[in-house]
């Protein structure tokens, strides 16, 4: 059996989150979701099927792309954190952003963070990724309204655009 | 004034930045002071008396909200249109995972603990778990005879043309549940209190649906009850009667406890108790001459509706409908009821029945093609309802469609003809066969018959002092565009900029009720009333004298201000009229069905791997003719996400029953489609009009549900001439039948022995 989330006495955890160095209460082994949803208020990180299979809890953490619902808390501690709400923490963000909101990469919206982290981690390695690259990149992020097709031109087109600057 | 282009044009989705930006607030999202968090003790039986409940006294069950359907004011039951639903079982228990009891308490984890401390002990009672069961009657579970709702359409003489048929084809054909799966769990917030009644804030579809039910539940009059959608991730028409259930439970435990109180599922909750796609059953049994014209048929179309009445009836009524696809019938005899069976209640789905009896008709299809000796593509063409000819429930073809030429443009765009012959060629060596399938169809927009007259829904527009617009409706963004659509209309028909109209978040004390968020009628119907309030609010305006006809946005803006500090509030609503010539029977079931119909032919190119038993989709193209296109890159994401949708129907989601009770109830082991499982979803407009929509739109959301899986599995049979008649096909049942008769009939000896 998972140990349960309140196991062991509440302790300080250290890390930072866009940027701000943040220090939180909480029990070891608090998922990071939840910690920063309700702690740190930061709601755009979305809990689809704390499991790990849906993605929309996508989050940065030390530059690798994790299911935050998976994350112990205090795992957590000393990492630097990217959440959908850091668009000055990443250079990458904005362009993201732009790209889903012309190209219909969002729908209903609540995969839309988790899928743009996701996005935001493949071009970080691939700068200008072939399609089979996108779909790739993306697999781990379920998006149950757009059947994908618009989000593959979303990141395709924020590729170039940063390509071209 | 300048001409405008907002209609038509891909606009930025007004709510668009907000959830690319991580700042959409959804329900999950808002926190209320002195909050409580809710659960739901559910039943752990398909069917059985409630004899016994205890409480683990290890359980400090003081600190606990308790409810049980004794705390229930008003009418025990979900108010939809049967009203035989209860909001909490008391005596009896109809399907796992009734609920039963309500529990909240300020902290999640030690609530979880105790939702497994509660034993519920029953006297069993005999289940009834498929349809075969329900309709044998040998158990009654509901009613006198299982059957929630028959309807049954006649058109000509059925009886008269077996004799002159050169060919009596059959067959029979399934379709599976199938889980909405919006990535939003369901969830809603409630608070109460003495003066103000009942709030809710929710992740759903249909603001006035919750109303209508907690009206029932609190037996509290309507300014009474106050629902709000938040933003809603996804939808489907999951979210379409389930709400009003999780909102009357959070509402009840708000009462009880005097704070507010959040419940939100977890997916294997939402997975497990909430709807799903109604199961089907669909028997053909069609006259057809020498040269493929359909004379006549009998159509038996049965669904398995869960538990208790809630949408199955109107579900079915759409099914009926669509079960003679877009083909001319001489006569015809469609049968069809809605069978209860000890299952959590079916719901609405996105197609909403159509894609299972659509899915029968365009199997059917191929089979007869193969009976006659045509091609697939021939017997359609020789079939196809034209402009004058009648539907099954008799009504008249006015739109001026061609289908034989979307049918020659899908084929066209697919390359359909050198694939076939090329594929004929390689399928001939190798382990990985390939093959192509059509499907033509039809969608009916808007609600059914006399549905949208009952409906009488109405829609306001306002105008501040500062010229900006405001549209007021109940129709609910669930990422299909409501928003950014309806503004578009707006800012078009006042000739004002897009970015002038907003639209107000649903809530039931500022709205009014323009009808449920449902059956592809929101920009057609609720879009066409939108307009109309708009042009009233600019003949406010040229009537009191304070606008010419010929206006830029700024006068408008010193015209709104000019007469508001005269007139005070500046609004306009706008009621829906039936069209004069819209005529329907619900007796006989027969008339004007629709106001009008969406049209597509879909085109799936598969590999079917017979090392795996895999089969994968390589390629697809939807054509349709929706009418006019409001906004381009909506309509595209309304199709590919429908498309894919239909992909999982057809080839990976399956729900497993074990006792009446969804088991693989996870996103591990339930199977929708990744970004790697999909083919290039290839989208394509026609745009013929439509006198009743707004700018000439019809519906558009649930017809790309429709298509998909007749198309892929009538490419498999084209891949590897195995015909297949039930849907999810899984690798397994490739396997199954694939593998020779000898070795099948060692395996059932087996299993049978063991």
């Amino acid at each position: 059996m998972n140990p349960s989330p309140e196991a062991g006495a509440k302790c300080e955890v250290l890390f930072t989150v866009n940027g701000e160095a943040k220090n939180v209460l909480a029990h070891p082994m608090e998922r990071l979701l939840d910690v920063l949803r309700n702690e740190l208020e930061l709601t755009g990180t979305k809990e689809g099927c704390g499991e790990g299979e849906c993605g929309s809890c996508s989050v940065l953490l030390d530059g690798m792309l994790v299911n935050s619902c998976l994350v112990p808390v205090a795992q957590a501690s000393g990492a630097s954190i990217v959440t959908i709400e850091g668009m000055s923490a990443h250079a990458l963000m904005h362009p993201l952003q732009e790209a889903f909101l012309e190209c219909g990469g969002a729908q209903c919206g609540i995969c839309t963070p988790g899928m743009i982290l996701a996005a935001l981690h493949l071009l970080e390695k691939k700068p200008e990724p072939a399609l089979a690259d996108i779909r790739e990149g993306l697999a781990g992020n379920l998006c149950r309204c757009t059947g994908y097709m618009q989000i593959f031109e979303a990141v395709a087109r924020a590729a170039r655009r940063r390509v071209r600057k | 004034m300048t001409v405008n282009h907002i209609v038509g044009a891909s606009v930025p989705r007004k709510e668009g930045w907000d959830k690319v930006t991580g700042a959409a607030r959804y329900v999950d999202d808002m926190v209320l002071p002195g909050m409580l968090y809710g659960a739901t003790v559910r039943s752990n039986v398909a069917r059985g008396k409630i004899r016994k409940i205890s409480f683990d006294p290890s359980i400090a069950w003081g600190e606990f909200v308790l409810v049980t359907a004794k705390d229930i004011p008003g009418k025990n039951c979900i108010a939809l249109i049967l009203d035989d639903q209860p909001c909490l079982a008391s005596e009896t228990v109809n399907h796992a995972e009734e609920p039963i009891l309500l529990l909240a308490h300020a902290d999640r984890h030690k609530l979880r603990r105790a939702v497994d401390a509660v034993t519920i002990e029953y006297e069993p009672l005999p289940p009834v778990h498929s349809m075969e069961e329900s309709e044998q009657q040998s158990t009654i579970i509901w009613g006198t005879d299982n059957t929630f709702k028959r309807y049954l359409v006649e058109k000509g003489d059925v009886d008269t043309v077996w004799e002159e048929a050169a060919h009596i084809i059959e067959g029979e054909y399934f379709t599976g549940a199938q889980e909405q799966l919006y990535i939003e769990n369901n969830g809603v917030i409630a608070a109460f209190g003495p003066e103000n009644g009942v709030t809710v804030w929710g992740s759903l579809q249909c603001p006035y649906y919750v109303h209508k039910a907690l009206m029932a539940l609190f037996g509290l009059p309507e300014d009474k009850i106050r629902v709000v959608q938040m933003e809603t991730g996804g939808a489907f028409g999951g979210k379409e009667e389930y709400p009003s259930m999780i909102a009357g439970h959070a509402a009840l435990l708000a009462m009880k406890s005097g704070r507010p109180v959040k419940i939100i599922y977890d997916r294997m909750e939402d997975m497990v108790a909430t709807t799903k796609r109604h199961p089907s059953r669909t028997r053909h049994r069609t006259a057809v001459s020498k040269d493929g014209k359909i004379l006549g048929g009998e159509i038996e179309f049965t669904i398995d509706g869960g538990a208790y009445a809630t949408l199955s009836s109107v579900v079915l009524s759409r099914g009926t409908i669509h079960a003679g696809g877009p083909y001319y019938w001489p006569s015809v005899r469609i049968r069809t009821k809605a069978l209860a069976t000890n299952t959590p209640p079916h719901g609405a789905f996105r197609g909403f029945g159509a894609p299972q009896s659509l899915f029968a008709m365009e199997r059917h299809m191929d089979r007869i093609a193969q009976v006659v000796g045509i091609s697939p593509v021939e017997i359609r063409r020789r079939n196809f309802l034209k402009p004058g000819q009648t539907t099954t429930t008799q009504q008249v073809i006015r739109e001026e469609i061609n289908l034989n030429h979307l049918l020659d443009r899908a084929l066209e765009l697919s390359g359909y003809a050198a694939k076939k012959t090329r594929f004929a060629e390689e399928n001939k060596n190798g382990m990985r066969k390939k093959g192509m399938g059509i499907a033509a169809f039809l969608h009916g927009a808007g609600f059914t018959g006399s549905g949208e007259r009952y409906l009488n829904s109405l829609v306001g527009v306002e105008a501040g002092a500062d010229g900006n617009v405001r549209v007021l409706v109940s129709s609910a963004e669930f990422g299909q565009g409501t928003n950014t659509v309806l503004c578009q209309i707006a800012a078009e028909a006042l000739g004002l900029p897009y970015e002038s109209v907003a639209i107000a978040q649903p809530d039931t004390t500022v709205v009014p009720n323009s009808g449920p968020t449902v059956a592809s009628r929101t920009a057609m119907i609720v879009g066409k009333l939108v307009q109309s309030a708009a042009k009233g609010i600019k003949e406010t305006l040229t009537k009191t004298g304070v606008l010419s006809d010929d206006y830029t946005p700024e006068q408008f803006r010193t015209a709104c201000k000019q007469y508001i500090a005269a007139h005070g509030a500046l609004k306009s609503y706008a009621r829906y009229e039936a069209p004069g010539d819209v005529y329907w029977d619900d007796e006989k079931y027969r008339g004007e069905a629709y106001a009008a119909f969406a049209w597509a032919v879909y085109v799936a190119e598969v590999t079917v791997d017979l090392t795996t038993y895999a089969v994968t989709v390589d390629d697809f193209v939807a054509l349709q003719e929706v009418g006019k296109v409001l906004h381009p890159v909506l309509a595209e994401g309304q199709i590919t996400g429908g498309v894919a949708q239909a992909i999982g129907f057809a080839l990976y989601e399956k729900v497993i029953w074990q006792n009446g009770r969804m088991i693989n109830n996870q996103m591990t082991n339930y199977i929708m489609p990744t970004s790697v499982d999909l083919p290039p979803i290839r989208v394509f407009f026609e745009e013929l009009g439509n006198v009743h929509g707004a700018h000439g739109a019809k519906g558009i959301g649930e017809l790309p549900m429709d298509g998909p899986a007749p198309a892929i599995v009538n490419a498999v049979e084209d891949a590897i001439g195995v015909p297949f008649h039930s849907i999810p096909l899984l690798p397994e049942d490739l396997f199954e039948a694939l593998r020779p008769a000898s070795e099948q009939e060692a395996a059932s000896s087996t299993r049978g022995a063991a």
